[in-house]
């Protein structure tokens, strides 16, 4: 495998650069996943049918917690990347560690918000609002918990093999998945909780 | 016994006992012959582990050809049983669940796998690379799709097939509508295969625009590689779409969700719009590459480069973009206004613009050359005229008022195979015959492959000809039967007739395929049709690293280059040695997980179905922390297998 020095370690071999291309394209995949989740939402948002509406049971507080967490550890894990950057491997994992302690907490909030839901009358089988409501945060929590497992194989590797070309190629492609679930959720934070309590 | 009731068919007949029979016998006739012949670990290491990209797309293509068959006899069947007023042969039941399978084996399980066994194929050989950027992703995307297939084809034997159309609108497709679990089948062999096609998509992606070899930019690039390029980019952004629409189809029906439900809000309609955003570039995901092989054939066959290469990409480009743009124009009648149906009677009239830009350029290229009729040939020139009835056919339907006549009618069903038919299976068959050197070391034999291109030309003519005018008189699709009043009999026999000399075209391919192997010779070179790109520049068959010396290009005709103009492929003639990817076997084996993960989804067998989400984890953990370097083949290795195959040149 050649390694081209001149070259930050996740862009030094050609196979890095595939991955990270590739992870590009992957992302656009799923931009267009989760823009037909949303445009599913807008078309049904006020179709509630028996159920309640988003104004009804939407609750500021958590989505707050939630928002906070997960901007947080967007940051981090940027802090994570700078570190791995500079070489400094101690403080790649534990900004990597924050950032995943953060996204576990995120999903607890988030399920106690769903519990929340259930609660009041707001399953996933109530009404069309509701259904798409519950799989759009639920996809973008499924890919949070995937995330936390994924970080977790990440630390391990870096923890045991150190910082190498595919390590560090790792890492970066998971900051990149991170980053985005962090931009998908600003959306869902605006156009779904916050035009959904005004 | 309550629990196995659920596996049986709901509406069993002599047929499907028969195929219950006919399956288990091959299966076991399948062992039997793999034990005895001792060939269990010949087709592990070489095939079901393999990661080459020239492999995978050997199997693709088995797997499309075989499902040409398996949507063949459904075809066959539905046009014997409308050959007659009144005829008895299937009942209503039946006959859904055919034209449902039919269309689905067709486009998904047939049309798909052709055109990535060509892209897998040839696009790296035409750059001039080693493999694709991801061989091990490029294996899972292929055992998805067989494992979706696989799935799809157990339907009518165990628990039913799926039979609300290939569209599956809802409510029909609902709970209410259709109790089997036939349409379960639909939503998670359609999502697991469509899994692998968007894995697909990237790869090619990355591929295209990281692995050409040196001084191939892109506006160098030959069309085939150009087409499957735009082909995949439409993947990458459609495929979502259609993993959400399955995915909250199968929510509607396993878990009571009310997405496209009737009452609590649900809106039908919805689905309509999600299956057609996905489903109108689907059909251009199918004719790009298409295209793509007339172009390469059009120009080797009228020995001349080909004709506007610039506009050809730009069509390509904007037929990529407008194909997002006209979903609508499959359900005007479904009161969406007239405001909305005249746009989307306007991007579709439009997107036939770009299309005619690049029939014209297939006839300039024509212009003045020095044309010789081979069999690929033959198939291109087929193609331009009968494919042009079916675009104008289509720019009738597409004017929404007069839509009204045609929609729903036979009249519909015979503009889209006249599209499909002589534009994409005309075009794969041209490539299957163009690249089977390439791929087996010798040519299929001319003159049958003329025979087999004339009867599926006239086959194609009497079986959907007289559908436009039964259309125009009204006769509806997807009516099992109709009464002899109407008049339509005489006209439908004849399309039965058309059908059967189809049916005789197909089998000659194969008997072409038996006669070629026994008595071909295998001494063809590297370059046996004169041709003009890169993948004719190594040797036939292609060895493992398809190059021994990356070669070095500067014009989108690299080897004309070679052959006319003293360009030098090869400047470096030392070898070095070669990184090739390892074989694996978890790609296989995850894709037989994902195919146990979808059983049990569709009969809701809850306990395996989460023991298989684990296993499907498991597998992604073991990718995670798998350390995989690849292996080296030596220099030694290399001047051996060059001195096999006559010198390296």
């Amino acid at each position: 495998m050649k390694i081209d020095h001149s070259l930050p370690l996740e862009y030094s071999t050609d196979q890095n650069q595939y991955n990270i291309l590739g992870f590009w394209i992957f992302l656009g995949a799923e931009i267009m996943l989760f823009a037909t989740l949303f445009a599913t939402y807008f078309t049904l948002a006020n179709r509630t049918g028996s159920g309640p509406s988003g104004a009804e049971i939407f609750e500021i507080t958590p989505v707050l917690i939630e928002t906070l967490l997960l901007l947080t550890s967007s940051f981090t894990i940027g802090l994570g990347i700078h570190a791995m950057r500079l070489g400094n491997k101690k403080a790649m994992l534990s900004f990597f560690s924050i950032t995943l302690l953060l996204g576990l907490a995120f999903l607890g909030v988030e399920i106690y918000e769903f519990i929340h839901y259930v609660h009041v009358g707001a399953g996933i089988q109530t009404s069309a609002f509701t259904s798409i409501l519950l799989t759009t945060l639920g996809t973008h929590g499924a890919h949070v918990t995937l995330g936390l497992f994924w970080g977790l194989f990440i630390i391990l590797q870096v923890k045991k093999r150190g910082l190498t070309p595919q390590t560090a190629n790792k890492s970066f492609i998971f900051s990149l998945y991170w980053h985005f679930l962090d931009v998908v959720w600003i959306f869902i934070f605006s156009f779904i909780y916050l035009k959904g309590m005004m | 016994m309550e629990f196995l009731e659920r596996f049986a068919v709901p509406h069993p007949s002599i047929a499907i006992y028969a195929s219950m029979v006919a399956i288990g016998l091959t299966m076991i006739a399948i062992v039997a012959g793999l034990t005895y012949f001792k060939k269990w670990g010949y087709l592990w290491r070489e095939w079901l582990t393999t990661v080459d990209h020239k492999r995978i797309g050997i199997m693709y293509l088995i797997s499309a050809l075989l499902m040409l068959f398996r949507g063949g006899v459904d075809a066959i069947m539905m046009r014997a049983q409308l050959s007659a007023p009144e005829n008895t042969l299937l009942d209503a039941q039946h006959y859904n669940e055919i034209f449902t399978t039919h269309g689905v084996v067709m486009i998904i399980f047939m049309a798909m796998p052709f055109i990535f066994a060509l892209m897998n194929f040839v696009v790296p050989l035409q750059i001039g690379a080693r493999d694709v950027a991801f061989p091990r992703l490029n294996a899972l995307s292929f055992w998805l799709f067989f494992m979706g297939a696989m799935l799809f084809n157990i339907s009518f034997v165990i628990g039913g097939s799926p039979d609300a159309g290939w569209t599956s609108y809802f409510p029909l497709a609902g709970n209410e509508f259709s109790t089997s679990v036939g349409t379960n089948y639909y939503m998670l062999a359609i999502q697991i295969s469509g899994i692998g096609s968007l894995m697909t998509g990237i790869n090619m992606i990355t591929t295209i625009l990281k692995m050409r070899a040196p001084g191939m930019t892109l506006m160098k690039m030959p069309m085939f590689t150009w087409s499957s390029f735009i082909a995949n980019v439409i993947i990458v952004f459609a495929f979502p779409v259609l993993t959400v629409a399955l995915a909250m189809g199968t929510m509607d029906r396993l878990f009571g969700t009310q997405f496209f439900t009737m009452e609590n809000g649900g809106m039908d309609m919805l689905w309509a719009n999600l299956f057609w955003v996905w489903g109108h570039p689907e059909v251009y995901i199918l004719i790009l590459p298409a295209f793509g092989i007339y172009s390469e054939v059009i120009s080797t066959f009228s020995r001349k480069n080909l004709y506007g290469y610039k506009s050809m990409v730009a069509s390509m480009v904007v037929i990529s973009l407008m194909s997002f743009l006209v979903w609508a124009h499959h359900f005007f009648t479904m009161g969406q206004g007239a405001l909305t149906n005249s746009i989307f009677s306007i991007t579709t009239m439009a997107i036939a613009v770009p299309t005619g830009v690049k029939i014209f350029n297939w006839l300039l290229t024509m212009w003045k050359g020095k044309i010789e009729i081979t069999t690929p040939m033959l198939y291109s020139l087929l193609f331009i005229p009968l494919f042009t009835l079916g675009g104008v056919t289509g720019v009738m339907l597409a004017m929404s008022a007069a839509d009204y006549q045609y929609h729903n009618t036979m009249f519909l069903v015979a503009h889209f195979h006249n599209v499909i038919i002589p534009g994409v299976v005309f075009a794969m068959l041209a490539g299957l015959t163009y690249y089977w050197p390439k791929m087996f070391g010798f040519m299929l034999n001319e003159r049958i492959g003329k025979w087999t291109a004339w009867l599926l030309s006239i086959g194609f003519l009497l079986a959907f000809m007289p559908m436009y005018i039964t259309g125009l008189d009204g006769q509806a699709r997807r009516m099992y039967t109709y009464s002899e009043a109407t008049g339509f009999g005489p006209l439908n026999m004849i399309s039965f007739v058309g059908a059967i000399i189809m049916a005789v075209g197909f089998a000659l391919i194969v008997y072409n395929v038996y006669y070629s192997t026994r008595y071909a010779s295998r001494d063809i070179g590297e370059d046996p049709w004169d041709a003009r790109t890169l993948e004719w520049a190594t040797h036939n068959p292609v060895p493992e690293y398809n190059f021994a010396v990356v070669p070095e290009v500067r014009s989108s005709e690299a080897l004309w280059d070679a052959k006319k103009h003293g360009h030098v492929l090869f400047k470096d003639r030392n070898y070095k040695k070669i990184h090739m990817p390892n074989n694996s076997g978890v790609p296989f084996i995850m894709s037989l997980i994902f195919f146990v993960w979808g059983f049990s989804f569709i009969f809701s067998l809850w306990i395996p179905a989460i023991l298989a989400t684990i296993g499907i984890l498991v597998c992604m953990a073991h990718r995670s922390f798998e350390q995989d370097h690849g292996h080296y083949i030596s220099v030694e290795e290399i001047e051996e297998t060059e001195t096999k195959m006559r010198g390296a040149k």
